[in-house]
């Protein structure tokens, strides 16, 4: 096996805290071609526990690009190199032997790092509270085809509701923007029946919060839907657009 | 030792949920916020349960060692979940369903469980869809069905092959409209550690913040533990990296009684192995076996790529020994026959593997139609392996995936601690010996949303609580016991690292508490979890200190408790002498190699009772079968 391993130099951002400096240390590495990329930072941790030195903190946890939990800047790009996946699926096959390969957190005013490659994107959860929901207790539901939705509609909703949640769109971003997220959210909502009658409220009150939070504006530069692992659309963004922008004209809750 | 009263009301099955529903007590609406219940585990369960319980009034304290409480493995969850609806007009009913359960887990399960869990899978899909669950849909704009292992109808609700994570962002959504409305407080990067009983109640958990590596406190009138499964004992497997059994393993060591701890899923169609650097097994949802075709050479060691094995040189196993169910077969059933086959070594190009095949089912719908349904398995599928499903066929192979084990809990999903509940995978109560799939998710939902909103009312309603706080020495106590623990493991600096040793623990379980078992192999395997587990508390290394962020801490106490409770998985496993559901004893089998059960001297639910290292008391609750006749499963 080892013959065919690749020999890969890998700098890897490391930082004790959130007001700690960081900065770039080197590890050799030789790993499979079959192997992942985060199986490889197994190995390395495992190598560095064996001799007692610090591994490297790194966040993941189903490794089948759907819980949303890990997210590297593999070579500046937010999950690597290969578009529409995240950091979990891609595996070392797409590198070639004798490449340095830089590995850094999520950067974004929003996201502050915790420790090495691990930030904190609790923000985005702040945003789902202040209104990404419908309001509906259990035990009061209709029938589930009392009201039938075409199978387009559904469809579109499900597109932008396959978001996972990494914050990769938020890390791609220059301005570390969240639009791309929030509008996912807002548009899935805001295409169903069940979402429709809070929707104007939801969209003042996602984005109002998510302006709080230090995410940055929407410069349309479409890097967070080249970024994003489940290729959700920027048409997201202008279906919020329209949303908020009607919700201001409509809305009779507005605080101004 | 302790006695077991399972609860089960009386009456006619089909009355039984609504007669106790009547008869359960009920706390005052002004009274609900003066209760604090804490709930461990945000996936479907947990999540599911405190916003229900948040929505009712109850003050909720959340923890969840993720970062988020989106994150939990039930997001992974791909096929479905299952609901007695009949909108297929096919012959589903709640007995149906009832009726398939009890029988898939080779009627190892409590009828009256089963039937409230078929009675409620109906509102699950409607709450869901109030929440904004893309489901899929027909072209009229209804929901759409497909059909899962062990069942004759189609009754799987989906959405394309995420309907976990749709679920569960559902579940989520619906905490974070709580949290926004402050009945539930989240606290997130908390590892529960313990739990804190007083006057023998539970009242409060211990949890460790994963950041700042603080010990914190939580007091409460009941604790729900919603933590899932197991099955990343065997190391390898398809849970999520962080999934353990430190919060169900600490409870049990408290008091709680562990049920049937053998009783293991493994799946029959998960990706095979790449190499000895692997991390976690990926599973291929259950529901590519409705139009792919699972096969092997019919000769030994035949190297041929599998396009160049001619149709009549195939086996189609499981159509050829199960007729009426075929590729559908259970899952338990599926992996068996697919270790029989590669154990003749007839396995896909000489590996440990068989082939899922597509070509028939493209050939006949199309690429179109068999992309819209399975499009994002193709790719997961191509992503990690490099080949493409939809010219050359799969390669797939069983992996421990879920554990139909658990603590033991009585009809209110309460353990033998009282007020300490506990919902989903971490109990034991609903799959018996298998489970069937697209029934997990149906079951997290039904306990969270539709059981513990009804039965933790009653518990409150009946009992006094004195006043308790974080100052009480119990908490102290464990408090301690945690800290000492922590200090113990960082100062051994041996030369094992902790994942080294979880791998050990993985292959003497794969090998011998896996798959199929026998008296000798488990015998050892006990043996061998012994004295691994002392290479661990004498040679491991866990680097760092307690008062910070720490990973390898954090799993060096995940895998301390894991090699404890296999222990108990093989002393369960040799101690059930027969076969049944996933729990395959090799000297208990018909002639033709099915799984050969003994109901006169295991029909019950073998509950265990910690009593020391090594050590465990062993209670019987026998299992009545008054509704399904009991019989060998016979899915030809």
């Amino acid at each position: 096996m080892s013959g065919n391993n690749l020999n890969l130099k890998l700098k890897i951002w490391k930082q004790k805290g959130p007001n700690t400096a960081g900065s770039f240390v080197n590890y050799d590495v030789s790993v499979s071609p079959d192997a992942s990329f985060l199986e490889m930072l197994d190995e390395l941790n495992d190598r560095l526990e064996r001799n007692n030195e610090e591994p490297v903190s790194f966040e993941s946890d189903c490794r089948e690009g759907i819980c949303g939990t890990c997210g590297l800047v593999i070579n500046g790009l937010p999950h690597g190199p290969i578009p529409k996946i995240a950091t979990c699926q891609l595996h070392m096959r797409n590198f070639k032997d004798g490449d340095t390969i830089y590995i850094e957190p999520f950067r974004a005013k929003a996201f502050p790092v915790i420790k090495d490659l691990i930030v904190d994107r609790s923000g985005l959860d702040r945003v789902i509270e202040a209104g990404g929901y419908v309001s509906v207790n259990t035990g009061s539901a209709v029938d589930a085809n009392a009201i039938p939705i075409s199978k387009d509609v559904a469809s579109e909703a499900f597109d932008a509701a396959a978001c996972i949640g990494c914050g990769a769109c938020v890390a791609a971003c220059k301005n570390g923007s969240a639009m791309l997220f929030v509008s996912a959210k807002v548009s899935h909502l805001a295409l169903l029946p069940q979402g429709y009658p809070e929707r104007f409220k939801r969209v003042e009150a996602m984005v109002k919060v998510m302006d709080e939070l230090g995410f940055g504006a929407c410069t349309n530069t479409y890097v967070c839907e080249a970024e994003c692992p489940k290729g959700i659309s920027v048409k997201n963004i202008a279906r919020m657009n329209r949303e908020f922008i009607n919700a201001k004209i409509k809305s009779k809750t507005v605080e101004v | 030792m302790i006695k077991l009263d399972s609860k089960i009301p009386d009456g006619n099955i089909a009355e039984k949920w609504t007669n106790h529903k009547f008869n359960l007590k009920l706390v005052n609406p002004a009274n609900k916020r003066k209760y604090n219940i804490i709930v461990i585990g945000t996936g479907l369960a947990g999540a599911s349960a405190a916003a229900s319980l948040g929505e009712l009034g109850y003050n909720v304290t959340a923890i969840t060692y993720h970062d988020s409480a989106r994150r939990a493995h039930s997001i992974s969850a791909q096929g479905g979940i299952n609901a007695a609806k009949n909108y297929q007009n096919d012959g589903d009913s709640v007995y149906r369903l009832f009726y398939d359960t009890v029988k898939g887990g080779d009627y190892r399960a409590r009828e009256a469980n089963v039937y409230r869990l078929a009675e409620v899978s109906g509102n699950i899909i409607d709450q869901c869809v109030a929440q904004g669950v893309p489901f899929a849909r027909e072209y009229g704009g209804l929901l759409d069905n497909r059909s899962f292992g062990g069942a004759q109808v189609s009754r799987t609700f989906y959405a394309r092959g995420q309907t976990g994570q749709q679920l569960l962002l559902g579940a989520y959504s619906a905490l974070a409209r709580q949290v926004n409305a402050g009945t539930v407080k989240l606290y997130t990067r908390r590892e529960m550690l313990d739990i804190v009983v007083i006057d023998g109640m539970a009242r409060g958990v211990v949890a460790r913040n994963m950041v700042t590596g603080e010990i914190e406190n939580y007091t409460g009138n009941a604790v729900i533990l919603t933590t899932g499964g197991y099955a990343n004992v065997f190391f390898l497997s398809t849970n999520a990296m962080m999934c353990n059994a430190t919060a169900i393993w600490r409870a049990h060591k408290k008091g709680a009684l562990f049920a049937n701890p053998c009783f293991t899923q493994i799946h029959p169609t998960c990706l095979p192995l790449h190499g000895e650097s692997q991390s976690k097994l990926t599973l291929m949802s259950e529901s590519l076996r409705n139009d792919g075709r699972i096969w092997v050479s019919k000769l030994k060691g035949d190297m041929r790529e599998p396009n160049d094995i001619p149709e009549e040189e195939r086996d189609y196993f499981l159509e050829r020994k199960y007729p009426s169910y075929g590729n559908l077969s259970p899952r338990d059933i599926s992996s068996r026959s697919a270790k029989e086959v590669i154990d003749e070594g007839r396995g896909a190009k000489g590996q440990e593997a068989v082939y899922l095949d597509f070509e028939d089912a493209i050939k006949r719908l199309g690429r179109k139609a068999i992309e819209e349904k399975y499009g994002n398995l193709f790719e997961i599928y191509q992503t990690i392996t490099g080949e493409d499903p939809y010219k050359v066929p799969m390669k797939i192979y069983p992996a421990p995936h879920y554990t139909m084990g658990g603590l033991w809990v009585d009809y209110n999903l309460m353990s033998t601690i009282p007020g300490l509940f506990v919902l989903g995978e971490a109990n034991f109560s609903d799959h018996g010996a298998n489970r069937l799939g697209a029934s997990a998710l149906m079951q997290g939902l039904a306990d969270g949303y539709f059981v513990i909103p009804y039965t933790i009312g009653d518990y409150l309603a009946t009992q006094k609580f004195p006043s308790v706080t974080t100052g009480h020495e119990n908490f102290k106590m464990v408090d301690q016991e945690i800290s000492e623990t922590a200090e113990k493991l960082l100062s051994i600096k041996g030369k094992h690292t902790v994942d080294e040793i979880h791998k050990k623990l993985g292959r003497i379980m794969w090998h011998k508490v896996g798959m199929s078992r026998n008296a000798k192999g488990l015998a050892e395997a006990i043996e061998e979890i012994k004295e691994l587990r002392k290479l661990f508390w004498q040679d491991v290394i866990v680097t760092g200190n307690g008062e910070e962020l720490n990973q390898t801490l954090e799993r060096a106490g995940r895998v301390a408790d894991y090699l404890e409770l296999g222990e108990l998985m093989a002393v369960d496993a040799l101690h059930r002498e027969e076969s049944c559901g996933g729990h395959f004893r090799e000297e208990y089998q018909t002639e033709d190699g099915e799984a050969k059960r003994d109901d006169e001297n295991f029909r019950y639910v073998a509950a265990w009772e910690f009593a020391g290292e090594s050590k465990w008391k062993l209670t019987k609750e026998p299992l009545e079968f008054e509704y399904v006749k009991l019989s060998q499963r016979s899915y030809k």
